[in-house]
């Protein structure tokens, strides 16, 4: 694939929009003596973006994101988000973990009101009762929102995660592969569903995956890492098909199986290659 | 478990009371000497050259069922009387030793739970402290006592010391694992919602780490209700473990055994309390 591909500026926008998210020179290494899990990560994020990185196990997508989170420090370089550097977790990103990591002794609806309470702690019960209703609402589960989380499908759950990740408005979301562990079924719903969502919500996201297809759908940027140890932002791409894809039509727009063999591509072949030719 | 395999239950359990109950009588039941020179079995003054003598063989002897009922009956009347140190009702008596109960093993919660917490939170204090439990854990309480007998020069004190000493390991320990076992994705979730430290402690930590915490609780409670029967019988002025000692010195039998089971009853019931409380914590991941 040429490489103005990733040059081109997202279709959608006519204007470049502020960076929210800058990472300069990022670097991790969990021990002294071993080599760097990743190095030389520099990427920005942009209002309203919605990023993915994808790469193999291993390469440390991950602690990029828990770094973003301000879960983890970063050995080299660091993140700084709308002006501020990154050094501890705060309500300015939502994070959806992979695992849900909902509280199991608390219901859906209580879940998502710890995190509206640890927005406004002064708000009164019953605003916090609503707006948890309404985030699980736009989830689709106003039904359930009296169940606990192991009386709920996988499914279900991840969509709990979102809601409460959402409820806290924060600047960027964070999502580390949230949709890993449902059936392909389950998660083409939910991501139609967080793509309608972002879109309303004009949400800034950050999400890692496995997935190629899931990338294309809801990446207006698709960051590929190459293999670790010491692995490296390798391409930067933007997504050439329209905003307006669906999960339905996507595979009709124009350009998608140029874009989805270039990942693929890139995965299977150049993802060990830019280790051995750094110059590639 | 299908109605038909309860019933059965139900039977097999009967039956095994039925049996012991008959066992019981069987061994206890008053027996007469046969003469070889043809003396008949009614002769009172043969019985009594015997040692066979009903009137009194039994007054010292081991209780039939029906005799244990009797007496029983006879101490349940007025359970909670107290006329003095030396006739008091069982009922006072095992209140006395619940509440030397309540009181050593309310006191090693509220020492070991949030002992348990900082270990389970600092590993360096884990580690620090860990030598000391291990070291004092295996002790039994008993062995305590001369010693706490001597600093605390007092039997109310020291009973109360035994309780708190060997209910406080379970707990702690117990609960430090719980906290350090705690999910990290849940303390995550706090930390990137910036959650404060009460509410942090409340609704994420102590709910967590609360089956290990009451898991411990129970356990606990079960060492200290050994263990006050044992230490009562030394200190000896009240509780249950001293009705026990003295009526075995009156050579009430009916007594001890009436007293024995009450001490497992109660024992039970605290231990279902618990049991409870550790159902209304337990989660499903």
């Amino acid at each position: 694939m040429p490489n103005d591909l990733s040059a081109s500026a997202p279709l959608h926008r006519t204007t470049e929009p502020r960076v929210l998210v800058r990472v300069s020179d990022m670097g991790k290494q969990y021990r002294q003596n071993s080599p760097m899990v990743f190095e030389n990560v520099s990427f920005d994020i942009h209002q309203g973006d919605f990023v993915c990185l994808i790469g193999h196990s291993g390469c440390g997508k991950s602690s990029i994101l828990n770094i973003l989170a301000g879960l983890e420090q970063p050995t080299t370089g660091g993140v700084i988000i709308d002006g501020r550097e990154v050094t501890r977790p705060g309500l300015d990103r939502g994070v959806v973990f992979q695992g849900h990591a909902l509280l199991p002794w608390m219901t859906a609806l209580q879940n998502v009101a710890f995190a509206v309470r640890a927005r406004e702690p002064a708000a009164s019960r019953h605003a916090v009762r609503e707006k948890a209703e309404h985030y699980l609402a736009m989830v689709g589960l106003a039904k359930a929102m009296h169940k606990k989380p192991f009386e709920l499908s996988g499914g279900m759950r991840q969509r709990v995660g979102i809601a409460r990740a959402f409820s806290t408005q924060p600047r960027l979301l964070l999502m580390d592969e949230p949709f890993g562990a449902l059936d392909a079924l389950t998660r083409g719903l939910i991501q139609e569903e967080l793509l309608r969502i972002c879109t309303e919500t004009r949400q800034t996201v950050f999400m890692i995956t496995h997935d190629v297809d899931e990338a294309i759908l809801l990446a207006d940027r698709v960051l590929l890492m190459s293999n670790g140890p010491s692995a490296k932002l390798a391409e930067d791409v933007a997504n050439p098909l329209p905003r307006s894809r669906t999960r339905e039509r996507m595979h009709h727009e124009s350009g998608f199986y140029e874009f989805r063999n270039h990942l693929v591509d890139f995965l299977v072949r150049r993802s060990a290659l830019v280790q051995s030719d750094p110059n590639l | 478990m299908p109605v038909q395999e309860r019933r059965l239950s139900l039977f097999l359990s009967l039956a095994v009371l039925c049996c012991g109950l008959l066992l019981w009588q069987y061994a206890t039941h008053p027996t007469v000497s046969h003469s070889p020179y043809g003396i008949p079995e009614g002769n009172a003054e043969y019985q009594r050259l015997m040692g066979r003598d009903a009137a009194t063989a039994h007054a010292s002897g081991f209780p039939t069922p029906a005799e244990f009922v009797r007496s029983a009956m006879d101490e349940l009347r007025a359970p909670l009387r107290d006329n003095g140190p030396g006739d008091r009702g069982i009922g006072w008596q095992l209140g006395a030793s619940l509440l030397r109960v309540a009181v050593g093993y309310g006191l090693a919660v509220l020492v070991a739970v949030p002992l348990g917490f900082a270990f389970g939170l600092h590993p360096v204090l884990q580690r620090a402290f860990n030598p000391f439990v291990q070291i004092l854990r295996p002790i039994s309480p008993l062995a305590w006592m001369p010693v706490a007998l001597y600093t605390i020069r007092n039997a109310e004190g020291c009973g109360i010391f035994v309780i708190f000493i060997c209910s406080l390991w379970p707990i702690l320990l117990n609960t430090s694992f719980g906290v350090t076992t705690i999910r990290r994705e849940w303390l995550n979730v706090a930390r990137t919602l910036e959650v404060r430290w009460p509410q942090r402690l409340g609704l994420v930590l102590l709910p967590a780490a609360a089956p290990a915490i009451v898991t411990g609780m129970r356990i606990g409670l079960g060492v200290a209700w050994l263990a006050i029967v044992a230490a009562e019988m030394l200190v000896g002025s009240s509780g249950i473990g001293y009705f026990v000692w003295n009526q075995w010195n009156n050579l009430s039998l009916s007594n001890v055994i009436l007293a024995i089971l009450l001490i497992g009853a109660t024992g039970m019931l605290l231990d279902s309390v618990l049991a409870l409380v550790q159902r209304s914590v337990r989660y499903a991941e």
